[in-house]
């Protein structure tokens, strides 16, 4: 068992028995990322005007259906870093745990 | 009296009794060896993969109802109805952060509704049930507005006789519609929706995608359809505008930050969620569900068509409910006409049915198994649910022939304002449990009476009271959703009891929960002990 733990050791990235903090950069970008489009929208007056129209439609509509897929791009890179950040907190509590047995 | 549009009619028919097939085999898909745990019926035995809890979702979220009533929005007020589109583009990054947390828990727990989430972790027996009926009272309404949506496509059909057929001739179409829903939704659960959803979607995607090309091509194009717009706008005593004037941008901002923040309060929504089968595919389904909200977004923009096209043909008294609908009449060969129609009545039957599940586990858990009889089995709980979502649906069918149309559309406006006084529970709940639970009860029964109060207040040209969703903010003096107003209060006036009541040293409920609970991932050792739900094989 301790010999196994042993081996995975170099890729954990917090020494066993030490949780990963709260705030990681991962979590960090991953909050701004969620945070863009909400501010982008809600902030009405940056796109309350009818020019410049794009193939006759104002400003107003097509600028709100662009950003149907650029918040789409920023959920997506949440999820990844995420993803990464879980990752992390899964490796460092499994290693914490098998040292914990180890002892 | 209309002509009835045979092909059309022919399409519409042939469609309805496809899924109706269905509807019924999908008891039969991936089915479990337990048929008798309401994870099972409730939940699709929580086994649902990405793409399912996608077409799921979105065949839940983006109901007939939506498909009718934002494009006429946009048909009657222009940029102001436009508000759906940010409101989805903001709802998936905010939802992102807590769903998660909310399907871990649940999954640990072997919680079917917000409010057994609720009860668990602040042991607090009121504020569940106080979760579980304003659940119940907000969806109502809602799946009674789905009957509205079928309503305007077979008013269009021609079929439903006209205004002086008598009344069985005239709704027979809609108990038929009715019946063969409540028949397969008792026996399939939530597979039925789940299958169903999958032709749903696509007819719509279909529909969406030819309707935005076709018919700007025979309108004359986009700036043709905008110039229309703009003329009927500039109109002495017209309601709407072409871009949001500046005393209304409070408004377009609140509604689409309140309707976001209560979008997944709605029962049905969570439903969609906890049915998914890992906490991963929650996450992803956030990533992919903008799909939709494109969608959405050129639908709205047939209401602008709607009036290029001239859909009332100068009829003063023209129901804007039924521009969309007419305008694809209009504009349509015939069978594709019923295509379209067959996409917003297929649209009706898949949110109605995951509706009156999400009540039904509501009632059944929350209300019959918590304060009428505890020793309820899980077999009970079953048989009690599939009985509840048949009542359920008989009310919505009573409400609509009974009462006043209008009377559906103003309780459907009250009930995102009261859903979304569940959020500091649930969603704070979710995160700490620094709240003490009398001071969330508190809060939540101020913001329900102040949203309802303030909403009784607004008239309307259609209706003397609940009128509108939008009043005056206290304090700063901007015309906002009085949805939104409702949760500040409802949130302050449960921080400051909260402190009242921690200095008092108030006595809490237990807390079953633990901070691992919230993480759980499928594998992880929090789910090891985990009630297992039936797996399906």
């Amino acid at each position: 068992m301790s010999s196994e733990s042993d081996l995975t050791e170099p890729v954990m990235p917090e020494p066993p028995g030490e949780p990963v903090p709260a705030v990681t950069p991962e979590r960090v970008l991953a909050g701004l990322a969620l945070l863009v489009p909400i501010v982008a929208m809600l902030w009405v007056s940056s796109y309350d005007k009818a020019d410049p129209a794009v193939g006759g439609m104002p400003f107003f509509y097509w600028y709100q259906l662009l950003w149907v897929p650029v918040s789409a791009v920023f959920t997506v890179a949440a999820y990844l870093l995420i993803n990464r950040d879980e990752k992390a907190r899964k490796a460092a509590r499994r290693a914490a745990r098998t040292a914990g047995d180890a002892r | 009296m209309k002509n009835v549009n045979v092909p059309a009619l022919v399409v519409f028919v042939l469609f309805f009794a496809l899924v109706t097939v269905m509807g019924f085999l999908a008891s039969r898909w991936r089915r479990a060896d337990n048929a008798q745990h309401l994870d099972e019926w409730g939940l699709g035995g929580r086994s649902f993969g990405t793409w399912i809890t996608w077409f799921l979702l979105g065949g839940d979220l983006y109901t007939a109802y939506t498909f009718v009533a934002v494009p006429a929005a946009v048909y009657a007020t222009g940029a102001a109805g436009f508000f759906a589109v940010p409101y989805t583009i903001v709802a998936y990054p905010l939802v992102f952060l807590f769903l998660p947390r909310l399907w871990s828990v649940s999954r640990v727990h072997g919680y079917v509704t917000p409010a057994d989430f609720v009860r668990g972790r602040y042991g607090s027996r009121p504020l569940s049930l106080v979760v579980a009926l304003t659940g119940i009272l907000a969806t109502m309404p809602y799946i009674a507005l789905q009957l509205v949506g079928i309503q305007a496509v077979l008013d269009v059909l021609g079929v439903g006789g006209g205004a002086n057929a008598n009344w069985f001739v005239k709704d027979l179409p809609l108990f038929i519609a009715f019946g063969v829903l409540a028949a397969y939704t008792y026996s399939s659960g939530l597979r039925a929706p789940a299958l169903i959803a999958f032709v749903k979607d696509a007819l719509i995607y279909i529909v969406i995608i030819v309707a935005v090309i076709y018919i700007p091509i025979r309108l004359g194009g986009y700036g043709h359809i905008f110039d229309a717009a703009a003329q009927k706008f500039s109109a002495p005593k017209s309601a709407g505008s072409l871009t949001v004037p500046g005393n209304k941008q409070w408004t377009y901002a609140t509604l689409a930050l309140g309707s976001a923040m209560a979008l997944f309060m709605y029962p049905h929504s969570v439903t969609g969620v906890l049915a998914s089968r890992s906490r991963n595919t929650v996450r992803r389904n956030m990533a992919i569900m903008p799909a939709y909200s494109l969608m959405l977004g050129l639908l709205a923009l047939l209401g602008f068509m709607a009036i290029a096209a001239n859909v009332s043909k100068g009829d003063k008294a023209f129901n804007s409910q039924l521009s969309v609908p007419q305008l694809f009449a209009d504009m349509f060969p015939d069978w594709f006409t019923g295509v379209a129609f067959a996409a917003i009545g297929i649209g009706a039957l898949v949110p109605a049915a995951i509706m009156s599940i999400a009540a039904a586990n509501l009632f059944t858990r929350n209300v019959y198994k918590e304060w009428l009889k505890p020793s309820a089995t899980s077999a009970d709980e079953t048989r009690i649910a599939k009985l509840v979502s048949l009542l359920v649906k008989v009310g919505a069918l009573v409400f609509v022939l009974g009462m006043d149309k209008q009377a559906a559309i103003n309780l459907q406006l009250l009930g995102g304002l009261w859903i979304l006084q569940t959020f500091v529970a649930i969603v704070g709940g979710l995160f700490t449990r620094w709240f003490h639970h009398w001071a969330l009860f508190a809060g939540w029964a101020a913001g329900m009476a102040y949203g309802t109060w303030e909403a009784y207040g607004i008239a309307s040209p259609a209706t003397r009271h609940f009128g509108g969703n939008a009043a005056e903010i206290p304090g700063i003096g901007q015309i906002g959703y009085i949805g939104l107003t409702a949760f500040v209060l409802n949130l302050l006036v449960a921080v400051v009891l909260t402190l009242v009541l921690r200095a008092v040293k108030a006595p809490e409920g237990p807390d079953e929960t633990r901070p691992g609970d919230y993480s759980a991932e499928a594998g992880d050792d929090e789910l090891e002990n985990a009630p297992e739900p039936v797996a399906a094989h």
